[in-house]
């Protein structure tokens, strides 16, 4: 069978599992449609955040960004698995014993304020769309690269999918779904990396197999031999830290914190019955996002390895050390025509020279070998993860998982975030603020309505994404970090936090990160109309706009409780439910307040 | 009922600060295996060798997730017993 034909078989089958789990499992209450019920098993919801949280961009993308940042990228490591941490001690908990639908809501209730209410919901709406355009967009370019159909096609039948389980099923349908797909994920994601690890040092598991002995006789440990092989083309040490530690402490900081408050992993904890199955079901969780976060250090090094092994066969000056473009592999070839790789043969010797060229004393030194630049004029990252399994020549079986976990882990990420989306439209929105005598029954129809008119403007902005778009750790993460967070934090730690505080924090810590972002980036992301150049001599402090997120949880922190101070105290009653929250005791399963 | 109630209020207080004592504990290691291992003193962890790792290196890139998820489970524990010594537990 070739190649076209084990992809459509197996992303078919996905697909057919996917709508057969759909009409399994249909919602028929509002208490269904937003938290699943409230009887998910923990380990089961545990599965279903990992994939929840696991992205197109964490499964396509993240090991190439490991690959060619090497240490550095440990911030996105540490900071999209430490987050997890938090909300395990800090929130999940509490938030559960709270019992609502919706983050707003609690929000909204804690600081007996609908303005508050309208920020949270305002900022979950704003992140969540952010997030999701970049799920679409993965899912137009992994059907276009795996499938050959094109882009806006790709997107029309990834989201005519999600449109099946998250309009009839809604927390119930995404939650059963994104068990299945989080199966296919990481089964599609660890398969390559073990064949890989196995044939480099002889460890089936890619996490030990990064710290081994490589079995190509050099007696080299895996990282050794790699720092070796960059610095030799003139890049920096793979494993060695460069650029600003503030900077990384506040990048890792911010991702955390953003982590921690983004409304669609936080909902997930909704859907638990008890207290105790809360903080459990965040270990799990964590259990299984570690599972793909602690193989993609492998992978990246690895792939990298491989990469530069391919092109540079001999010791680097030598004439003859250097890949032939005729003699290239295929699946150079292959991935060539999708422009993920891209060569220009600047000295016209048929021979492929990649390195380093912006290192100014290697490049001098690569002149006297007649070398006029670098030749690889792009390798998009996301080639680490793709090509994988070709570069290490694994059957077409194994490819084929590669397209459908792709397909698995953004369909999963953008049925969580539109939930998230649709449920602050109709119960935040709708029954609490406009209409709030709706009937249960046409609350339900709302949450549909809004689900199928969320996913048509994200079909529509992944098509055509606006500026913004492309702005995930930015915008996402940090209105998360400097908003959502805090409020929520405080609404929890302090019984003195009012709802004059929250809102002037939310405020300030949110005004602050845009602004900051803004500057950098261009207001509202409008191309040239930055005020600052976005590179680090420019950053106050050298910190650059995805770390800001850090400082704005701190102004809000600092804001409510110093507004708090000058007001009164929260009613009786809101000091009682925080006392209560502290809880677990008496916890019943989510509804509406 | 007063007794009883203010007696409940104590245990409430006591269990809240027990539980405040053990997310300290519990954050502090969260910050030193990230933050600190991971960041602040990569490079003289750097010097140490771990197998086919420098130390500083494999913190940031597997030794802190491994402690993260294992910090997660001890809290889980820890709660558990509290919860139950408190009589606060939601079975």
């Amino acid at each position: 069978m070739d190649l076209q034909s084990w992809i459509y078989l197996v992303v078919g089958l996905t697909f057919a599992l996917y709508i057969a789990i759909a009409i399994w499992a249909r919602a028929g209450s509002t208490a269904e449609f937003y938290v699943a019920g409230g009887h998910v098993n923990p380990v089961a919801n545990g599965m279903a955040t990992a994939a929840d949280w696991m992205s197109a961009a964490s499964f396509i993308s993240m090991a190439g960004l490991i690959a060619f940042l090497g240490y550095n990228a440990s911030a996105y490591l540490m900071g999209w698995t430490g987050g997890y941490v938090l909300l395990a001690l800090l929130l999940a908990p509490y938030l559960r014993k709270f019992g609502s639908f919706t983050v707003p809501e609690f929000i909204g209730e804690r600081f007996y304020s609908r303005t508050a209410r309208l920020v949270a919901v305002v900022c979950l709406i704003t992140a969540s769309i952010t997030y999701v355009i970049g799920q679409t967009k993965g899912i137009g370019v992994a059907f276009g690269r795996f499938l050959e159909v094109d882009f806006e096609t790709g997107v029309m039948i990834g989201m005519g999918i999600v449109f099946f389980y998250a309009v009839l099923g809604g927390m119930k349908g995404i939650t059963y779904t994104q068990i299945a797909q989080y199966c296919v994920l990481i089964f599609a994601y660890t398969v390559p990396a073990i064949f890989i690890s196995l044939q480099l040092t002889g460890n089936p598991l890619p996490q030990l197999g990064l710290g081994s002995t490589l079995v190509d006789g050099s007696g080299l440990a895996v990282l050794d031999k790699l720092d070796q092989i960059v610095t030799d083309l003139g890049f920096a040490a793979y494993t060695q830290p460069s650029g600003s530690k503030l900077n990384m402490f506040l990048l890792t900081a911010s991702l955390m914190i953003g982590t921690a408050g983004l409304p669609h992993v936080i909902i997930r904890f909704f859907t638990v019955p008890k207290v105790s199955d809360a903080r459990r079901s965040a270990g799990w969780a964590l259990v299984f996002i570690a599972i793909l976060y602690t193989t993609a250090p492998a992978v990246g090094a690895m792939a990298r390895m491989n990469l530069l092994n391919t092109i540079q066969t001999g010791p680097v000056g030598e004439a003859d050390a250097n890949l032939s473009y005729a003699q290239r592999p295929q699946w150079f070839r292959n991935w060539e025509k999708t422009g993920l790789l891209v060569f220009e043969d600047k000295n016209g010797d048929g021979r492929i020279q990649y390195y380093n060229d912006a290192n100014p004393e290697f490049a001098a030194k690569a002149g006297g070998w007649g070398w006029q630049g670098n030749e690889m004029v792009k390798v998009d990252r996301d080639i680490m993860v793709l090509a994988n399994p070709e570069i290490a020549g694994l059957p077409y079986w194994v490819i084929a998982l590669v397209a459908a976990g792709g397909l698995a882990a953004a369909l999963s990420t953008a049925a969580g975030l539109l939930l998230a989306i649709s449920s602050a439209i109709s119960h935040d929105l709708l029954k609490s603020t406009f209409v709030p005598d709706i009937s249960e029954k046409n609350e339900l129809r709302a949450g549909r309505i809004a689900m199928a008119g969320a996913i048509l403007v994200a079909g529509y902005l992944g098509m055509n994404p606006p500026g913004f778009a492309a702005q995930v750790v930015a915008l996402a993460f940090g209105l998360a970090a400097s908003s959502i967070f805090p409020a929520l934090m405080m609404g929890i730690f302090s019984k003195r936090v009012n709802s004059q505080g929250a809102i002037c924090g939310m405020l300030a810590g949110l005004l602050t990160t845009l602004v900051y972002i803004f500057i950098y980036k261009g207001w509202f992301f409008v191309a040239g109309s930055n005020w600052l150049p976005n590179t680090p001599e420019a950053w106050l402090l050298g910190i650059q706009p995805e770390s800001f997120g850090a400082i704005g949880a701190l102004i809000n922190f600092t804001t409510a409780m110093l507004v708090s101070r000058l007001g009164s105290a929260p009613p009786v009653e809101v000091q009682a439910m925080v006392e209560s929250l502290r809880i677990p005791r008496g916890a019943v399963e989510a509804h509406a307040h | 009922m007063p007794n009883s109630d203010s007696a409940g209020h104590r245990g409430a207080a006591a269990y809240w600060r027990a539980n405040l004592r053990l997310l300290c504990q519990l954050l502090a290691v969260w910050f030193v295996v990230s933050f600190g291992c991971g960041i602040l003193f990569v490079e003289q962890l750097n010097a140490i060798p771990l197998g086919g790792f420098k130390l500083g290196f494999f913190m940031a890139q597997q030794g802190a997730i491994y402690v993260f998820i294992a910090l997660i489970f001890i809290y889980v524990r820890r709660m558990n017993t509290l919860d139950h010594q408190f009589g606060v537990d939601d079975d």
